[in-house]
């Protein structure tokens, strides 16, 4: 794997401060993103995925949500010392996100091309007759159809898929560094979400951008990430390349849930089911946080979190059983 | 002889646009145009597509939320809306029962799940609350559920658990059909394997025949017998799940597998195989003329923007596509 | 090459642990004191004397509010120059206690605005769920006659009513109610619309639910929440209405006490015998006030909200 590396996040501790406690969303989460390369993060709802991403951006919702330890580090400098106004620059312009649904994304009331205008005209400083041919590339960047009527139409004019690929001309408009995308593609059909990734394979090969590419579905995490991670209760526990998380997985959480996920090449005569269900985030055990529903458990994992452990250049575990 | 228990013939349902002072009917929204499929006791039939297709309105038909606008459907042989709304309380509605995609709003949040779960008893048997809540503790323990959950109310639950209490819900007037619209959808990756093989137990166990509406064709495969692909409004292709997950023969049903596929980056002869359809899929408005998938099809013909295709037999499954006459 | 950099400090201010424990204090107020001056009204309301029990001579009013001592008037509060320790608010042209006066008219104006409220929250909440939940040209029906009671002059109707049927308790209510449900109806309707095309509600169809169970056990335990918003802020509203009528001579007349006719009987006395007017003018202030806070306050406890955040 080659390629300078555009982000590296150690040791982030974010949690939020509710009436009824602290709840510890991300808890000691390190991994890192070269250029031109897709960074899964996979986990299920609750593990913390989207927190992470948030933290990056440090789009907390405050006062409750708050980053309490850790680095972020983007090309040479701590993104959790800068000022907020420096953030501010940094958000659109190095580091960009994607959400989830297109809708609530968009503002209803304003057009395409005001919406793309937005980020250009706050990173950008260009005189006011170059805007519009940024918009219209960053819409070509996406590959929406004649981009000179989008620009004057409004959201609900769109399609889902359209609407989508709207956003991400917002997101790359200023030519970030970073991609977050915080599962995009759960709200589009099956043959909309394979036109939606090979357009980000397509992007990412002519920006050399890199992606933080967050969701809990295996099928697009194996279709364009190049590495992963697993996310569980505010930990990953397995960092590997894709090849590897799908053919050889090493930690009992990534095993149970690649084989309870039914996938189309095989015919499966009965799902693997993980007993329970993820633990609340308030009061953790002390031990692995897996350990109630692991199938292979040892005394030590009860009492004891693993560390983590570098099997080989790219592969990192934290589990007893793998030394 | 194969015990159909459901049979769908021909149905349309179509949706009037209207506009103007005095709602003159513009257009039509063609949401189901000629629908025809059967369903086996004990077996489970999955209708797939992506938004648009129909397939929720297809749904809807059988359970009488809506009306049709043409065709038949017809339950244990006898055409459902024929009978009247007595016929309808006794002979139809505690056989065919619902479950929903959305488990946080399926359930009337201010009701007890007990009062929940024994609803269908209470509109529709005589029994006393006493007994209706012993009935419900057994339901509740089939899915999994302990008796202390009777008193709590849904937004205790996590979402699989309220799946549970869904799927118990519909069990209680014991009956011999469910439908299901997509009722893993919306759960946690590692809770969907429990809630199906919970399905496949109680098909098992109690005989029941099973109408799924799903998107993700793996699901489709783990869970179904027969699979009916639907494309604006119509059946593109219908046979049992082992044929048409290994020989599929409508180009829609191929471009759906490919899409659906586990295909890994370095894997590049699948790379090559993978078809991605161009466009969307139009407006159910305004159909294009022809094969309705012309439009994004990548083996598209020349008769195929002109002549609507036939549903036709192939070995054993049907297929509505001109390569195929 | 990354660069080694020191780890951010964290800083452990008191504002860090989510909302402050002042901020906390302050919402509560919010709550409390309007709660207890209500309550106070109500309990004035209630024990202003105890005929309801048969003892008419009992009760927290330390005079009878219709006894005329014309030898007493206009005699100032007793904490200012020439006020009398008996007469702790002063008294009317009619030497009349004024604080007695204030704790009857507690019982008049409150008993007047809640039986209007739950009148026309009645017939408000029947009428909008039967809209929400037929639809069509009933829906039609009722909201055009929901637009007509909104754009009715209220003034007009109770002079109307007072005219016709002469002033009085009863013709307050009457005016009170007759326009009164609109607003219900209206809100009312539009949840029960949302409600009724839920997910649950259609589950209910499947199951062979009459449109009778839908509307009682499914579509009006979910609109609660926004009635009883409804209905808390409307206490102000009523009240005050009903003052303006008794101002006006149209509503509650001599001898029965009503803040608003007392404000009414001072209103040519405000340089002299200002306390005439004011006490009850501050009682209708304090109460419409105490029911928007308490309005405010409970309607941000009953909507859908995250509230551990």
């Amino acid at each position: 794997m080659s390629g300078n590396i555009v982000l590296q996040v150690e040791d982030l501790h974010t949690s939020f401060f509710t009436r009824a406690g602290e709840v510890k969303a991300v808890d000691g989460v390190s991994f890192f993103v070269r250029e031109a390369e897709t960074f899964g993060i996979v986990g299920e709802s609750g593990c913390g995925k989207s927190v992470t991403g948030l933290s990056i951006l440090r789009l907390l919702p405050e006062p409750s949500g708050q980053i309490v330890g850790g680095k972020i580090i983007m090309e040479g400098k701590n993104l959790l010392e800068l000022s907020k106004s420096h953030m501010r620059a940094y958000r659109g312009k190095m580091i960009s996100m994607i959400l989830q649904d297109p809708m609530s994304s968009l503002n209803p009331v304003y057009t395409v091309g005001d919406q793309i205008g937005e980020s250009v005209r706050l990173h950008q400083d260009l005189p006011e007759n170059m805007v519009e041919p940024e918009v219209i590339s960053a819409l070509r960047l996406l590959r929406i159809p004649a981009p000179e009527v989008r620009l004057k139409e409004y959201p609900f004019q769109l399609s889902g898929g359209m609407r989508q690929r709207v956003v991400g001309a917002i997101a790359m408009s200023c030519r970030p560094h970073l991609l977050i995308a915080d599962e995009p593609t759960t709200a589009l059909d099956a043959t909309i979400q394979a036109q939606y990734i090979a357009l980000f394979e397509d992007i990412q090969e002519k920006t050399n951008v890199a992606i933080i590419f967050i969701t809990h579905d295996f099928g697009v995490v194996a279709r364009i990430c190049d590495r992963v991670g697993v996310m569980y209760a505010g930990k990953i526990v397995e960092t590997a390349p894709t090849r590897d998380i799908f053919k050889k997985p090493r930690h009992p959480y990534t095993k149970a849930l690649i084989h309870s996920v039914p996938q189309l090449d095989r015919k499966d005569e009965r799902l693997y089911s993980i007993e329970g269900q993820p633990p609340s985030m308030m009061n953790l055990p002390p031990g692995c946080r897996f350990y109630p529903r692991c199938d292979v458990s040892l005394d030590i994992c009860k009492e004891q979190e693993p560390p983590e452990v570098k099997l080989n250049e790219n592969h990192s575990i934290s589990c007893w059983r793998v030394k | 002889m194969p015990d159909v228990l459901l049979e769908v013939r021909d149905i349309v349902k179509h949706y009037p646009v209207t506009r103007g002072l005095l709602q003159r009917t513009v257009g039509w929204v063609r949401a189901i145009d000629g629908v025809s499929f059967s369903v086996e006791r004990g077996k489970t039939m999955s209708l797939v597509g992506e938004s648009g297709a129909g397939k929720t309105t297809v749904a809807k038909m059988i359970l009488l939320l809506e009306r049709l606008t043409s065709g038949t459907i017809l339950f244990e042989g006898e055409d459902i809306y024929k009978y009247s709304s007595a016929e309808l309380k006794k002979n139809y509605r505690p056989k065919v029962q619902s479950v929903q995609q959305n488990p946080w709003s399926s359930m009337n949040p201010r009701m007890r799940i007990r009062d929940i779960v024994g609803e269908p008893l209470f509109v529709n048997t005589d029994l006393a609350k006493k007994d209706a809540y012993s009935k419900v503790i057994e339901l509740l323990e089939q899915v999994g559920i302990g008796p202390e959950g009777m008193t709590r109310y849904p937004h205790e639950f996590s979402g699989g658990q309220r799946q549970r209490i869904a799927v118990a819900r519909a069990l209680a007037l014991h009956p011999n059909m469910l439908i299901l619209d997509e009722p893993v959808s919306a759960l946690d990756v590692s809770i969907r394997a429990q809630i199906m093989n919970l399905l496949k137990d109680l098909q098992n166990q109690y005989n029941l025949s099973y109408v799924v509406i799903a998107h993700n064709l793996a699901t489709v495969r783990y869970m179904s017998h027969t699979v009916a692909i639907m494309y604006l409004g119509q059946l593109v292709e219908f046979g049992e799940s082992e044929d048409l997950f290994e020989r599929p023969l409508h180009p829609y049903t191929r471009a759906l597998i490919s899409a659906s596929q586990l295909t890994l980056p370095e894997d590049s002869e699948g790379q090559a195989k993978q078809i991605i359809l161009t466009g969307e899929m139009p407006s159910p408005l305004n159909p294009p003329p022809g094969c309705r998938f012309h439009t994004r099809c990548t083996e598209a013909g020349e008769r195929c923007s002109r002549d609507v295709p036939e549903m036709r037999k192939v070995g054993k499954q049907q297929v509505k596509c001109h390569h195929y006459s | 090459m990354i660069n080694i950099l020191p780890t951010i400090n964290v800083k452990k201010k008191k504002q860090y642990r989510g909302i402050t424990r002042a901020t906390r204090i302050v919402r509560n107020l919010a709550f409390i004191i309007p709660a207890a001056i209500m309550a106070l009204m109500v309990i004035m309301a209630i024990f202003a004397d105890l005929s309801w029990m048969g003892l008419p001579n009992v009760g927290i009013a330390p005079h009878d509010p219709n006894a005329q001592v014309m030898t007493n008037r206009y005699l100032p509060p007793s904490f200012m120059e020439g006020g009398k320790s008996e007469y702790l608010l002063g008294t009317d042209k009619f030497g009349r206690d004024i604080l007695s006066r204030v704790i009857f008219g507690a019982r008049v104006s409150l008993s007047v605005s809640l039986i209007a409220i739950f009148i026309t929250a009645f017939v408000g909440t029947a009428l909008g769920i039967l809209a929400g939940y037929v639809g069509g040209r009933f829906e039609g029906l009722i909201m055009r006659i929901v637009d007509m009671a909104l754009s009715f002059p209220f003034l007009l109707l109770a002079m109307l009513l007072a005219v016709a049927i002469g002033p009085g308790f009863w013709t307050v209510v009457f005016a009170l109610s007759a326009l009164g449900w609109a607003g219900y109806a209206r809100m009312i309707r539009g949840e029960a619309m949302r409600i009724n095309q839920s997910d649950f509600v259609a589950q209910a169809r499947v199951i062979g639910a009459t449109p009778w169970r839908i509307m009682s056990r499914h579509i009006f335990p979910n609109i609660v929440n926004t009635l009883i918003v409804i209905m808390t802020l409307q206490v102000g509203m009523m009240i005050l209405a009903e003052s303006a009528l008794s101002y006006l001579g149209i509503g509650i007349t001599a001898p029965q006490a009503s803040w608003g006719s007392m404000v009414a009987d001072g209103r040519s006395y405000l340089d002299t015998a200002w306390w005439i007017s004011t006490f009850p003018g501050i009682c209708i202030g304090l109460v419409v006030l105490s029911g928007n806070f308490l309005g405010d306050w409970i309607r941000d406890k009953l909507d859908p909200r995250l509230r551990q955040l």
